[in-house]
């Protein structure tokens, strides 16, 4: 019967697994490597010099940054730009008031960002990655900005210097009967101060930084749950045989 | 368990589950006990504190907070540091010998009891019961106060006196001198209160 | 000074040891003799298989949930403004708070999976039937305090999907006809979901609402033990003209202690190896145990695109949105098939039936003037309370599935599959596809229990053994 039951179950999964909700455009997938100490603190550079200004981490310490090598002379010398005291959170420049002013709504806190957003199409970290690297010049908007998987977006194009403007060319294409916009690809009207390579590279290493940003005990608790079910295993094996020494004498 | 006798086989299971469960015990019990432990926002509260006291005058006082305790700056006169050795026979502890390791520092264990002899740093509690000591720098008798008061502190609570270097007299309720708080000058005018290691 | 009871002297020569436990034993002998009645006396029969697992594993996420509860009570702060900062500081600031954290949230979770299996156990043996119907009743009231505790848990990180969950749900009480918006009003302490409620959800979590667990486990446990365990072939095995050994023991029976605590440590370890994979390698469950738009702290300005109540709560959100105005036609009719048979089939009195046809005509009427979002309440509610009836619904003469006409197996599965399917539904936007399907689901599930007087007497059983089946091992 039971086995009945799980082919039953498992039939149901393929076939409701081939049935994705989907919906809006898919997701590049972000080269996260939470060990990469370089990458880490690249990302981490990036963050208080092109996100800080606008957005706060307010969860996030300074001085935890130790987990990703840097010392406290390092942070203290390159991040520390909102306070000079190593132990405070990472507020933002701006004040909150006044953003909600200029932008329409408060910047969001950005400390669990990577936690927050994940979805059907990918991982958070695959949404912030294709989102920071598919913005593009629209002059309808207030912000001049517009972005493929944020739709009229009320952020500008905080990196727009790295990657330089770009413009979307989109297609009219007849779909189910009704004319959709479909976005065909890219077209650069100033260049940025890196290639198409270092950006991605770059952003890839801000990602990677907000993943991390996000948990920052979750390589320990990776590397620590190996030991705990190593240990657990070899207590379900004594107390396999505890079990089988006691029930022997039951007929 | 009187209807089952323990054979060998039972018991080496039984140990070795023994054993085993508590190992996994305490290593479970580690991280519930290790939340007690002071948090970072609480470390971050408590960290050492910088101050300026490049506009200290010669018989001034500051006071700034660490770890919740008030910390008096206080800049002598060379007449005030000329009086300490002289108030020795009137002082209970003259030498801040009592728990020189909660109370006095390595670099305080002097005349003065301060790095530099003008500044004295000390915890501004009395070391009777807690309350702060009020200043009375000048010198000559007042209410409470002997008629040949040289200057210090006077504890409003219970009457303890402490001279200019924060040592108690003697026969007041106060058994201690104050506690001079960890601290290293980061410059000549810069004071960094909490901490005397180098980062 | 004489004792008002004769205490046991032991003599002088007694072990150290054995003389400490006497005088425990001369001053509060119930401690003592509850143990011999509850663990080393009580007699259960020896089959039990892997379903009996279930009820030990309970009772250990319940100790979990309260351990890790007490410790992250000591950080967490109930306050609109804190709570959800105050969980990002156990997660970071606090030495191994993450830990913590994920213990107590995966322990959510793995309350109601391992509670459903329980459950389920219990329908696959007939555990609720005589004599044991009271012991289902208070499990019945365990699984709806649990329901409760887990929703007003809920609320506290105070992230959006926190926020907006009690929103939806503490506005269903006020589809209740007259007293319902005062009701909301009442639950919430204010007029949307405030400081207020969340104050008042975190009493009932921390305190409340498990003092009431622990009592009703407590009278769970000891009326089980007043009639004896079940086994999967659903026989007796205490009783008059039940075999027993020399001591009167039942043969069919083993002491829970030390049998049972054996078997159930080797249970636990595995359910912990299970339990920590999930903690230190996937806490969040693709989303399920711990879901992503909470992560985002309560805005009372914005609803975020999709809410669902969490995977355990979804099959019974399923059967509250599938209750339409279009499926209220379905279910009038259903009203109308019901009454008929009770009167043309069923052997009662007159007077009786002459009330069931007005019964019968009051609820039509009721359910036509009433909105659907009322009736979907009641259908929700409906579903968790009809299980307070299993014992007399169900009018097999065989007690467990093993004895039970062979079809009956795939009905059972068939159940099992409509309830995956209704979480499953749950869990997405609403569709029009999604809407049938949680509609005939909905239909099947009541059908299954309220019909179960008749076709649990359809088919033939299988002979019942008067001996238990049990393997050596």
């Amino acid at each position: 019967m039971k086995k009945v039951l799980f082919s039953l179950i498992a039939a149901l999964g393929i076939a409701t697994g081939a049935h994705a909700a989907g919906g809006g455009m898919a997701w590049d997938k972000a080269p996260v490597n939470t060990t990469d100490k370089a990458s880490l603190q690249n990302g981490a550079k990036l963050f208080v010099n092109y996100c800080l200004s606008c957005h706060s981490a307010a969860f996030m310490r300074y001085n935890r940054l130790k987990d990703i090598g840097l010392t406290d002379q390092e942070i203290k010398d390159n991040l520390l730009f909102t306070t000079d005291k190593i132990g405070e959170t990472m507020k933002a420049a701006i004040d909150p008031k006044q953003a909600s002013e200029w932008f329409g709504a408060n910047p969001p806190d950005l400390t669990v960002i990577a936690r927050s957003r994940a979805g059907h199409n990918g991982t958070g970290a695959d949404y912030l990655y294709t989102f920071l690297r598919t913005f593009y010049r629209d002059e309808t908007k207030a912000t001049g900005w517009n972005n493929l998987v944020f739709p009229s977006v009320g952020m500008p194009h905080a990196l727009w210097q790295l990657q330089g403007e770009r413009r979307a060319i989109f297609e009219e294409v007849e779909s189910h009967g009704q004319k959709e916009h479909v976005f065909k690809g890219w077209e650069q009207l100033t260049p940025g101060a890196m290639t198409q390579q270092q950006y991605d590279q770059a952003v890839g290493d801000l990602v990677n930084y907000l993943q991390w940003m996000g948990e920052p005990a979750q390589d320990k608790r990776k590397s620590l749950g190996v030991w705990v079910l190593l240990y657990l295993a070899l207590f379900t094996v004594i107390a396999w045989r505890l079990n089988a020494a006691f029930w022997k004498d039951v007929k | 368990m009187s209807e089952t006798p323990i054979d060998s086989g039972k018991r080496t299971w039984l140990i070795a589950s023994g054993c085993a469960g508590a190992v996994g015990g305490v290593a479970a019990a580690v991280p519930f006990v290790s939340t007690f432990q002071p948090s970072e926002k609480a470390k971050a509260a408590g960290a050492a504190v910088e101050v300026d006291i490049s506009s200290l005058k010669p018989g001034e006082k500051i006071t700034v907070e660490w770890r919740g305790k008030p910390v008096w700056i206080v800049k002598r006169t060379p007449e005030q540091l000329a009086e300490l050795p002289k108030l020795d026979g009137q002082l209970a502890d003259p030498a801040s010998k009592r728990n020189p390791a909660e109370l006095t520092p390595e670099y305080a264990r002097n005349e003065w009891r301060s790095i530099k002899p003008e500044v004295l740093v000390a915890v501004g509690i009395c070391s009777h019961l807690g309350c702060s000591p009020s200043d009375k720098f000048v010198a000559g008798p007042q209410p409470s106060l002997p008629d040949d008061w040289k200057g210090g502190f006077l504890c409003p609570c219970h009457g303890s006196t402490f001279d200019m270097a924060g040592r108690v007299f003697k026969n007041k309720p106060a058994p201690d001198n104050l506690e001079v708080p960890p601290h290293m000058y980061l410059s000549e005018t810069k004071l960094l209160i909490g901490d005397d290691k180098k980062a | 000074m004489a004792a008002y009871r004769e205490f046991k002297e032991l003599s002088p020569n007694a072990s150290a040891g054995a003389k400490l436990t006497n005088w425990f034993e001369n001053r509060f002998p119930t401690a003592f003799d509850a143990y011999k009645v509850h663990m080393s006396e009580y007699y259960a029969p020896k089959n039990f298989n892997f379903w009996y697992i279930f009820g030990s594993l309970a009772l250990l996420v319940l100790v979990i949930q309260i351990v890790t509860g007490i410790f992250l009570v000591m950080h967490y702060k109930p306050d609109a403004a804190k709570a959800f900062e105050s969980v990002e500081y156990i997660m970071r600031d606090v030495p191994w708070g993450w830990l913590i954290r994920y213990m107590h949230s995966t322990g959510a979770s793995a309350f109601f999976v391992v509670v459903y299996l329980h459950m389920f156990r219990g329908l696959l043996y007939g555990s609720y039937r005589k004599p044991r119907e009271l012991v289902w009743i208070f499990g019945c009231a365990i699984f709806l305090a649990l329901m409760a505790e887990a929703f007003m848990g809920y609320l506290l990180p105070w992230g959006q999907m926190s926020y907006w969950g009690a929103q939806v749900i503490v506005n269903l009480f006020s589809a209740i006809p007259f007293v319902g918006p005062d009701l909301a009003l009442l639950i919430r302490g204010d007029y949307v979901v405030g400081d207020a409620t969340l104050n008042r959800f975190f009493s009932f979590h921390v305190i409340a609402v498990p003092l009431v667990l622990i009592g009703l486990v407590v009278a769970h446990l000891l009326a089980l033990h007043d009639v004896g365990s079940n086994n999967p072939d659903g026989i007796e095995i205490k009783g008059p003209g039940k075999p027993v050994d020399a001591k009167g023991h039942p043969l069919d029976g083993i002491p829970f202690h030390p049998y049972y605590t054996v078997h159930d440590i080797f249970g636990v370890s595995v359910f912990l190896f299970i339990f920590s994979a999930v903690v230190f390698f996937a806490p969040e469950l693709g989303g399920y145990f711990l879901e992503y738009n909470n992560f985002i702290p309560a805005d009372p300005l914005k609803t975020p695109n999709h809410i669902a109540p969490v995977w355990y709560f979804t099959p019974f959100y399923s059967m509250l949105r599938a209750i339409t105005s279009e499926m209220m036609y379905a279910l009038i009719a259903c009203v109308v098939l019901g009454a008929g048979f009770g009167v043309l089939k069923a052997k009662l009195p007159g007077f009786i039936k002459g009330g069931i046809v007005v019964g019968a005509a009051v609820v039509i009427a009721l359910m036509l003037s009433i909105d659907a979002k009322f009736w979907g309440v009641v259908v929700m509610g409906g579903a968790v309370i009809i299980l307070f009836f299993l014992p007399w619904l169900d009018q097999s003469p065989a007690r467990s599935i093993r004895y039970r006409p062979g079809w009956h197996k795939w009905l059972y599965a068939v159940f099992v599959v409509v309830f995956v399917i209704l979480a499953y539904l749950g869990v997405q936007p609403p569709s029009p596809v999604g809407e049938r399907v949680s509609q005939v689901g909905t239909l099947f599930y009541f059908g299954f229990f309220l019909l179960m007087p008749w076709w649990t007497r359809l088919g033939t059983p299988k002979p019942v053994p008067d001996r238990v089946t049990f393997k050596p091992h």
